[in-house]
């Protein structure tokens, strides 16, 4: 396993997380000895790349803010010219537990891409009312899609095995829920073996999710169009195996 | 028509075919961008010195008032227009961000060569 985590590079997109993101990075490499952990600064205006480069954590920093997809787009670039196996995406604000990695990537043995599902089991992560339902619909497509059972969908805790680290290295979606709902969609298409494994997720550090009806109707309306458009557009073919490495 | 109209409707495509001729000429337009814009110009010439074309025309196609098939024509040609302005920010968007990426990357790359550039050279000189 300590050989695995050696392979495997923890990315954090980071938007404006000067209060969190230094603890984060020090959290990881107290709870994963050994591993490599990138921060991609996401075009923040505030001190994020310098706090996590002290917490001594690579940092990439992008010119321009180009949203969660962006940057973890230039995770995997980064992991495929480094050399690295598989890539864990890890909130940069804390929701994400360290301590679930291991377990992530260990299963990693037999699927593409693993996803730490919020409302599995574990935790006391909840989500009501229609945003909650929005979830349930999107996680029944995409589950019937990727032949495997998924409740989270929309989670951004995932391990990324080496065939979906090609493969999104170079089509990883920067739209609007385009890191969560078409990168599974894109994946499974492609043939990747998707998994589920139960995670906890503590609070968000700060903020509350919403709760206004309209709100959850506009996330339901543009979820839906993101899925019907990744659902329309033309398969990407997996990578074969590069020979020459 | 009056002679007034007849003049006004000539003119006006003319300056529009102006308008675009001068842009290509200064390079402020691509020829691909500027395709649209000839071919309206072109038919709005062609209509204005010519109106029996346009009537002939919503006949055969079964126009009862020749007006609307300019109108209609008008704003296929807007349609198309806005579509293919669409295509090509997506298109440079996505350039945008491939080239932000590469970019940063490059950053990085340079950062830790000159890291290492700088122990060595400390190395060098004890």
């Amino acid at each position: 396993m300590t050989t695995l985590l050696k392979h495997t590079l923890i990315v954090m997109p980071a938007l404006n997380e000067e209060e969190s993101v230094a603890a984060v990075v020090d959290e990881v490499y107290s709870k994963l000895p050994g591993i490599s952990v990138l921060v991609v600064d996401d075009g923040s205006t505030d001190r994020t790349a310098e706090r996590a480069r002290l917490a001594g954590a690579t940092v990439i920093s992008l010119p321009f803010n180009l949203g969660v997809g962006g940057a973890m787009r230039v995770g995997f670039k980064y992991a495929l010219a480094h050399d690295f196996q598989n890539v864990v995406q890890v909130d940069s604000d804390g929701q994400h537990d360290p301590s679930g990695v291991a377990m992530l990537v260990d299963a990693l043995d037999s699927a593409d891409v693993v996803v730490g599902a919020r409302f599995a089991g574990e935790g006391d992560y909840s989500v009501k009312g229609p945003r909650r339902w929005a979830m349930i619909v999107l996680a029944t497509i995409i589950s019937s899609l990727a032949a495997t059972k998924l409740t989270d969908t929309t989670s951004g805790f995932r391990a990324t095995g080496p065939r979906a680290v090609r493969l999104f290295a170079e089509h990883y979606p920067a739209e609007y829920l385009g890191d969560t709902i078409e990168s599974l969609v894109i994946a499974a298409r492609a043939g990747c073996t998707i998994r589920q494994l139960p995670v906890s997720m503590r609070p968000r550090a700060g903020g509350v999710p919403s709760h206004n009806p309209f709100k959850a109707a506009a996330y339901l309306g543009r979820a839906g169009m993101a899925l019907m458009i990744a659902l329309m557009r033309p398969r990407v073919p997996l990578a074969t195996e590069v020979t020459s490495s | 028509m009056t002679i007034a109209s007849y003049i006004l409707g000539i003119a006006a495509a003319m300056l529009a075919l102006g308008v675009v001729t001068e842009m290509l000429r200064r390079r402020r337009l691509r020829e691909r961008h500027a395709i649209w814009w000839i071919i309206a110009g072109v038919l709005a010439l062609v209509i204005g010195v010519f109106p029996q074309v346009l009537i002939w025309t919503a006949a055969a196609v079964g126009v009862e008032v020749p007006t609307n098939l300019v109108f209609f024509v008008s704003l296929f040609i807007l349609f198309l227009v806005c579509i293919q302005q669409s295509a090509e920010l997506t298109e440079l968007e996505g350039k945008t961000r491939a080239l932000a990426e590469y970019s940063a990357l490059l950053a990085n790359r340079v950062t830790q060569l000159e890291t290492a550039t700088h122990r060595a050279d400390a190395g060098d000189t004890p």
